[in-house]
C-alpha cells in the first residue's frame, strides 16, 4: 500500500500514535492507567473503528456486529489449543474467519436496507450466540468459555520442544502478552495504530468517497447504472475483519472466548461508542470506545463513601443531598450516566464528541477574529 | 396427542406475550413513523407498577416480641402488614390478589408514562432518521432500566398469582378429550388476557370514531390534517394506549416470570423480530406472526423435534425471521412503502 | 459494580482526583523491587488488600450478596473487631485478630454478574489496579474455572466461593486456586442412597442441566449414582443459564413417562424452574403407578426462601446448615445473625471460612509470598469451622469433610426454618481419589504482576 497520505493526515496519524503510545503515562492522573483497561481501549478501539466503517460511511446500522467478537475469540483461542501460543498465528486465523462469516452474513443482510438489515444482522447474531450455548458447546464450551487446557496438542510448540509447566502464556516470540502486564497493551496499541492507518487510508479513497455517495443517495447511485452491492458487501466485510481482530486481542490479552460477549447487548454497546464519539468521523469512535470503557471501570468503582470523601468539604446540609444525588449516578448506577448523556447526545449533538469539538473550535476561532475556517486536522463526519 | 396440544397451548401463551409487546409497537410505528426501543422498558414498567403495589399492600408493622428469641438470641420481630392489620380477611383478600388489582394502578401511570414520553422527547424526533429514533429510545430504555435498578434493586421480585389460580387446570377435560392435559392456570388467564386485550385494540381502531381518524391518519397524515382534525393530539393518546397495553401486558406476566429491570430488553428484541416478519405497521401481522413464533417455538422444544436437528429451539425464531424477510420483504402483512426509503 | 472500604490505594486515588497525583506509578516501581520474595501485590504498606469477586447481579446474585457480607463479617473479625465469630473455634491459633503478621485486612469487591467474562475483568481489575493480594468469591463454576486459571497466569491465590463442579479441583484444578465447598461427585455418593431408600429401587429419571460445567458434572454424577440404584435415566436435557421461563423444557416431562425430575440447576434457574415445575402439577401427577417426585441435588437456604412452597418435601444436599450443633457453626450463625439479622446461607459460610483460611494459611507461613502461603494450605488439617475435621488435601486442593443430605420441611416454624438434616454423610464416605478426575496443579512458582 503506498503511503501518500496528506500532510494533515500524516499530522493527525502521528498525533493518534504519539496519544495512545503514550497512554500509560498521560492516563495516570485520571487512574486508568493499568493494562487492562488501556488493552480495553484499544480492544474497542479497533471494534468502534471498524464498525464506523460500515455504519458511519455507509449509514447502514448493523445490530450483530459483537458476532465478529466472539468468533474471533473463539478462531484465536482454538489457534493457541491447536497450532502454537504465539499470538500472530491466531490473529490472522480469527481475521479470516471473521471475514468469512462476515461474506456469507453480509451477502445475505444486504439485500435489505433500513431497519431490515438491522433485524437481519441481529437475528444472525442471535442465532450465533444461541447457538454457541446450545449445539456447538464442543466447539465453545458453552457457558464455561473455551480455554486453554494442559494437554492442547500445541502442534507447533511441541515440535519446537517448548518446555512447559502449566499453562502457557500467550506470547509473541518470547516476549509474554497474557496474564497482565504492559507488553499486551503495546501489543494492541500498535495494532490499533495500523488499524488507524488502515482506515485513514480506506476514508480517504474512491473506495471511501463511493460508501458515502451510497450513504447519501442509494437511489441516485443506482440509476447512474451502478451496483451498490459489492461495495456495501467489502465494508460490511472490511469492519466485521476488524471485530474479528478485536475479538482476537481479546483473546490473546485473556486467552478465554465467552459468548456473552456475542450478546446483542454487546453489538448495542459499540452502536454507542460510535455514535457517542461521532459516526463517520476518524477518532470520535475511538474516543467514544474509551470514554464508555473508562466510566465502566473507573465511575462504576464509586460509591458514597468516596463521594463523602470529594465533597468533605462541603457543609453537612448541603454534602448529604448532593450525594445521595449524585449516588444514584455512579458505582451501580454508572449505566445511568451512560444513557443519560447518550440521550442528551442524540438530541442536541447527533454528531457526537467530535461534533462538540468542532462547534468549541469554531467558537474559539470566531472569538479569536481569525477568517479561517475551522477543518485543520479534523476529519469531516460523512454525511 | 397430548403432548403435541400441549406445545400448541404453550405456544399461544408465549404468543400471546409477544403479540401484546408488538402490538404496542406496531401501533406507535405505524401511526408516529416512530422505532420504539424503549418500548420493552414500558413493558418492564408495567411489571413494576405490580411489583410496586405489592409492596405498598405488604407494607408492614414491625413489633418485637420479646417472648420468642432467633436462633442467634436477639428478640424476634413480628411483622404485620397494615392492610391486614386494617381490613382484616378483605385485607388478605387484597394481598392475595394484588397482580390482578394492580392493573388499576398501571393504567393510569402508564397512560401518563406514554403521554409524557411522547410529548417530551418521541415528538421531536418524527422528522429525524429512523437510526437516530432507535438510537435516543435505546438511550431512554437504559434510563429507565437504571432507575428502576436503583429503587428495586437488580434481582427478579417474585410474584404470586392469587392462590386460586396457582395449581393446574385440567384443560383435557375442560375440552372433553378426557384426563390429563394439565395446565397453568396463570397461564390460561394470561392467554384470555392477552387475546382479550387485543381484541379491544382492534375494536377501538375499527368501530370507534377516534379509532377510525388514528387508521385514516396511519395512511395519510397530511390530507387528514386537512380535513382540520387535530391528529397530533391523537397521536399522542395512541401512543399512551400503546404504554398501557404494553403496562398491562408486564403486570399479568409477572406470576409466570419474576420481573427484573432487564425484562424488558429480552422481551424487546424478540418482539421486534415479531413486528419485522409481520410487517412493520401492521397490526394483524404482529399478532399474527406472534403466535405464529410462539407456537414455532414451542414445537421447536420438543424433544422429538430436537433430536432431529439439535439446536433448533434456540434459533428457530431468529432463522423464521430471516426467511420471511428475504422471501416476503414486507414481513407477512407489510404495506409497501414502509422503510424502504 | 464495585465498591471501596477505606483502602490505602482507594484513598490515594481520591487523592489524586483533589490534586496529588502520585498514587499511581505502582506498577513501574513494582518491578523495581522484586526480590527474591516477592510474588504478585504482596502488600507493602501497612494494610494486605483481600478481593472480593462475588455475583452481585444475574442468576445467582442473591448467594453472592450473602458471601459479600459473610467477606465482610470476616474482615471485622480478622482486625479484631465484632465477637471474632469462628476465629476463637478454629483449631489452628494463628490467628491473633490483629489482621494478618500485622497488617490490617482491606478489601475491594466486584460484581462478577454470574458471567465468566465479566469475573475476570473484575478479578483482573482488583488484582492490576487495586492490589488485591488474594482473590477470593463467586457463586458459579465457570466463574470459579475461568478466575482460577486467570489467577495461576497472574500468580494470585484464589480462594473459590460456592463451586460445586467436579471440574474445578479435577480437570481444571490449578496449583493457585483452592476449594473448601463439596462437589457433584460428593453429592451423588451423598443422595444416592437417601433417594434409594425414599422412592425404590425402580424409578425413570428425567434430567434438566444447567448447560454448563457444573451441570454437566452434577448431571453425571447424579447419572452414576442413581443409575447404581438401578434407576433409567429417561433423557437428560441441557436448558441455558439463566432463561427464567422453563416452560418450553417442563412440558416434554410430562409425557416421557418418567417418573423423577432431577434439576440440575441453582439459584434462581432452581428457583424457576422448580416453582414452574410445580405449576404445571408434577408433583400432583401419578406415573407408572408411582407418585411423581422432584430431586434438586444442590440447594440452600436462600433457594429454599425464593421457591416457598415448591421446596418442601424436596430431597438435595448441602455443603453446611446453620442448624449443625458444633461450637464453630452456632458461633458463626450467632454473630452472622447478629450482624445482618438472618441466619447465613451455606455460601456465605464457605466463603467465610475461605477468607480465614487463607489469613491463616498466611500467619502459620509467615509471609504473603504466595508460594509459601500454598505450601501452607496444602494438606491442612483443621477443625472448628462448622463441618469437623477437614482436610485440605494437597494433591487437588479440595477439602474433604462430611456434607449433609437436607429436605425441604413440610412444617416451617419460622421463615429460616426451612431445611431439616436428613443425614450427615461422613468424611471418609466422600473421599475419592484425585486421580479419577485427571488435570494438574501447575508450577507453584512466583510471578511479579
Amino acid at each position: 500500500m503506498a503511503l501518500n497520505l496528506s500532510k494533515q493526515d500524516w499530522l493527525l496519524f502521528l498525533g493518534f500514535a504519539l496519544v495512545v503510545l503514550t497512554m500509560p503515562i498521560t492516563l495516570q492522573p485520571l487512574g486508568a492507567a493499568y493494562p487492562a483497561l488501556m488493552q480495553k481501549f484499544c480492544i474497542f478501539g479497533i471494534f468502534a473503528l471498524g464498525f464506523n466503517i460500515l455504519f458511519g460511511l455507509t449509514g447502514y446500522l448493523s445490530f450483530g456486529h459483537a458476532a465478529f467478537i466472539g468468533i474471533g475469540s473463539y478462531a484465536a483461542v482454538w489457534m493457541f489449543k491447536l497450532l502454537t501460543m504465539n499470538a500472530l498465528p491466531a490473529i490472522f486465523f480469527s481475521m479470516i474467519v471473521a471475514g468469512l462469516v462476515a461474506v456469507v452474513i453480509g451477502y445475505v443482510a444486504l439485500r435489505r436496507s433500513g431497519i431490515y438489515f438491522s433485524i437481519l444482522t441481529l437475528a444472525f447474531a442471535q442465532m450465533f450466540y444461541n447457538l454457541a450455548y446450545s449445539v456447538l458447546t464442543p466447539l465453545t464450551n458453552g457457558e464455561t468459555g473455551l480455554q486453554l487446557t494442559l494437554n492442547d496438542p500445541r502442534m507447533l510448540d511441541n515440535m519446537a520442544g517448548a518446555a512447559t509447566g502449566g499453562l502457557p502464556r500467550v506470547e509473541l516470540f518470547g516476549i509474554g502478552l497474557s496474564g497482565g502486564g504492559y507488553a499486551g497493551f503495546y501489543f494492541c496499541a500498535v495494532i490499533l495504530i495500523l488499524c488507524f492507518f488502515f482506515a485513514i487510508k480506506i476514508f480517504r479513497s474512491p473506495f471511501g468517497l463511493m460508501l458515502r455517495a451510497l450513504k447519501s443517495n442509494q437511489n441516485r447511485m443506482r440509476y447512474t447504472g451502478f451496483n451498490n452491492r459489492p461495495y456495501l458487501l467489502a465494508a460490511f466485510v472490511i469492519s466485521g475483519v476488524y471485530a474479528g481482530l478485536a475479538g482476537s486481542l481479546m483473546a490473546v490479552t485473556d486467552p478465554l472466548a465467552g459468548a456473552e460477549r456475542m450478546q446483542w447487548t454487546a453489538s448495542g454497546e459499540v452502536v454507542l461508542m460510535t455514535i457517542l464519539g461521532g459516526a463517520g468521523t476518524l477518532v470520535g469512535p475511538i474516543l467514544g470506545a474509551a470514554v464508555i470503557k473508562y466510566f465502566e471501570n473507573i465511575f462504576s468503582a464509586f460509591n458514597e463513601q468516596t463521594l463523602h470523601r470529594i465533597f468533605d468539604f462541603l457543609p453537612d446540609s448541603i454534602e448529604n443531598p448532593l450525594v445521595s444525588v449524585l449516588s444514584l449516578f455512579v458505582g451501580e448506577g454508572w449505566h445511568l450516566t451512560l444513557g443519560v448523556i447518550f440521550v442528551l447526545i442524540v438530541i442536541f449533538l447527533p454528531g457526537g464528541i467530535m461534533e462538540g469539538f468542532r462547534r468549541l473550535s469554531g467558537l474559539f476561532n470566531r472569538g479569536g477574529g481569525g477568517g479561517k475556517p475551522a477543518v485543520a486536522s479534523h476529519p469531516q463526519p460523512a454525511e | 396427542m397430548d403432548a403435541i396440544l400441549l406445545q400448541i397451548l404453550n405456544g399461544l401463551d408465549k404468543g400471546g406475550a409477544y403479540a401484546l409487546i408488538a402490538l404496542g409497537l406496531t401501533l406507535v410505528f405505524g401511526t408516529l413513523g416512530v422505532v420504539n426501543f424503549a418500548h420493552g422498558a414500558l413493558f418492564m414498567m408495567g411489571a413494576f407498577c405490580a411489583v410496586a403495589f405489592n409492596k405498598l399492600l405488604t407494607l408492614q408493622s414491625v413489633t418485637i416480641d420479646p417472648s420468642q428469641t432467633t436462633p442467634w438470641g436477639s428478640p424476634m420481630e413480628v411483622r404485620q402488614p397494615y392492610v391486614e392489620a386494617w381490613l382484616g380477611e378483605s385485607g388478605k383478600f387484597l394481598v392475595d390478589y394484588s397482580v390482578p388489582a394492580s392493573i388499576l394502578l398501571a393504567i393510569p401511570v402508564m397512560l401518563i408514562v406514554g403521554i409524557a414520553m411522547e410529548r417530551g422527547l418521541i415528538r421531536h424526533f418524527y422528522k429525524r432518521p429512523h437510526s437516530e429514533q432507535i438510537l435516543v429510545t435505546f438511550g431512554l430504555a437504559i434510563v429507565i432500566q437504571e432507575i428502576i435498578k436503583h429503587y428495586f434493586g437488580a434481582n427478579p421480585i417474585p410474584q404470586p398469582a392469587p392462590a386460586a389460580f396457582r395449581g393446574t387446570a385440567a384443560v383435557g377435560e375442560m375440552i372433553g378429550l378426557g384426563q390429563g392435559l394439565p395446565y397453568p392456570w396463570w397461564r390460561l388467564i394470561y392467554l384470555a388476557f392477552s387475546l382479550s386485550i387485543i381484541g379491544a385494540v382492534f375494536a377501538f381502531l375499527r368501530f370507534t370514531t377516534y379509532g377510525m381518524v388514528v387508521r385514516a391518519g396511519m395512511r395519510d397524515r397530511e390530507t387528514v390534517g386537512l380535513l382540520g382534525i387535530n391528529i397530533e393530539r391523537r397521536f399522542t393518546v395512541v401512543f399512551g394506549i400503546a404504554a398501557v397495553v404494553a403496562g398491562v401486558a408486564g403486570v399479568m406476566y409477572t406470576p409466570i416470570l419474576p420481573p427484573d429491570y432487564h425484562i424488558g430488553m429480552e422481551f424487546l428484541v424478540l418482539s421486534f423480530v415479531v413486528v419485522v416478519v409481520g410487517g412493520m405497521g401492521s397490526l394483524g401481522g404482529a399478532v399474527l406472526a406472534g403466535f405464529l413464533l410462539g407456537i414455532l417455538q414451542s414445537f421447536a422444544s420438543m424433544n422429538e423435534v430436537k433430536a432431529i436437528i439439535p439446536g433448533i429451539d434456540q434459533i428457530i425464531i431468529y432463522l423464521v425471521a430471516v426467511v420471511v424477510l428475504l422471501t416476503l420483504p414486507r414481513g407477512l402483512m407489510g404495506r409497501a412503502g414502509v422503510m424502504e426509503e | 459494580m464495585s465498591s471501596f472500604i477505606v483502602t490505602r490505594r482507594g484513598l490515594l486515588r481520591t487523592g489524586a482526583l483533589s490534586g496529588l497525583a502520585l498514587a499511581a506509578p505502582m506498577h513501574f516501581v513494582r518491578g523495581a523491587y522484586a526480590e527474591d520474595k516477592m510474588s504478585c501485590n504482596v502488600p507493602t504498606g501497612d494494610t494486605v488488600t483481600f478481593g472480593f469477586n462475588v455475583p452481585l447481579s444475574g442468576p445467582y446474585a442473591d448467594e453472592g450478596q450473602d458471601e459479600l457480607k459473610a467477606y465482610k463479617l470476616a474482615v471485622k473479625h480478622l482486625n479484631g473487631e465484632g465477637d471474632g465469630g469462628m476465629l476463637p473455634t478454629f483449631s489452628s491459633k494463628a490467628l491473633k485478630g490483629n489482621g494478618i503478621l500485622g497488617k490490617k485486612v482491606a478489601f475491594v469487591s466486584g460484581d462478577t454478574q454470574t458471567k465468566a467474562d465479566a469475573a475476570r475483568d473484575s478479578a483482573k481489575r482488583m488484582v492490576e489496579k487495586d492490589g488485591a493480594v488474594v482473590i477470593t468469591g463467586g457463586s458459579s463454576s465457570a466463574e470459579a474455572v475461568a478466575v482460577q486459571s486467570l489467577c495461576q497466569d497472574l500468580g494470585v491465590i484464589f480462594m473459590t466461593g460456592l463451586t460445586h463442579s467436579n471440574d474445578t479441583t479435577g480437570k481444571d484444578k490449578k496449583r493457585y486456586g483452592f476449594r473448601h465447598f463439596f462437589n457433584a461427585y460428593m453429592s451423588g455418593i451423598g443422595l444416592g442412597p437417601v433417594i434409594g431408600e425414599a422412592y425404590g429401587a425402580d424409578r425413570k429419571a428425567y434430567h434438566l442441566t444447567a448447560d454448563y460445567t457444573w451441570g454437566w458434572t452434577q448431571e453425571e454424577s447424579m447419572k452414576a449414582a442413581t443409575e447404581k440404584l438401578g434407576w433409567q435415566t429417561v433423557k437428560t436435557v441441557r436448558t441455558p443459564l439463566g432463561i427464567g421461563d422453563y416452560s418450553q423444557y417442563i412440558t416434554p416431562v410430562l409425557n416421557s413417562g418418567a417418573d423423577v425430575l432431577i434439576l440440575n440447576h441453582y439459584g434462581k434457574d432452581m428457583i424457576n424452574s422448580l416453582t414452574q415445575a410445580v405449576q404445571f402439577g408434577l408433583r400432583d401427577k401419578q406415573v407408572n403407578g408411582k407418585q411423581f417426585e422432584i430431586v434438586v441435588p444442590l440447594f440452600s437456604e436462600l433457594m429454599a426462601q425464593g421457591a416457598g412452597e415448591a421446596i418442601k418435601g424436596i430431597y438435595g444436599t448441602a455443603n453446611w446448615d446453620w442448624k449443625l450443633t458444633d461450637p464453630g457453626t452456632k458461633a458463626f450463625t450467632q454473630s452472622f445473625g447478629k450482624e445482618y439479622g438472618t441466619p447465613p446461607s451455606q455460601a456465605a459460610h464457605t466463603c467465610y471460612v475461605q477468607a480465614l483460611l487463607y489469613a491463616d494459611a498466611c500467619e502459620r507461613a509467615g509471609t504473603f509470598y504466595a508460594p509459601e502461603v500454598i505450601k501452607a494450605l496444602e494438606g491442612f488439617d483443621f477443625d472448628g469451622l462448622g463441618n469437623g475435621p477437614t482436610l485440605y488435601r494437597a494433591e487437588d486442593h479440595q477439602c474433604f469433610k462430611d456434607i449433609l443430605v437436607v429436605q425441604g420441611k413440610e412444617a416451617p416454624k419460622d421463615k429460616f426454618d426451612l431445611l431439616e438434616v436428613r443425614k450427615i454423610i461422613p468424611a471418609k464416605d466422600v473421599t475419592y481419589d484425585a486421580k479419577i478426575f485427571g488435570g494438574d496443579l501447575g508450577p507453584a512458582d512466583a510471578k511479579t504482576c
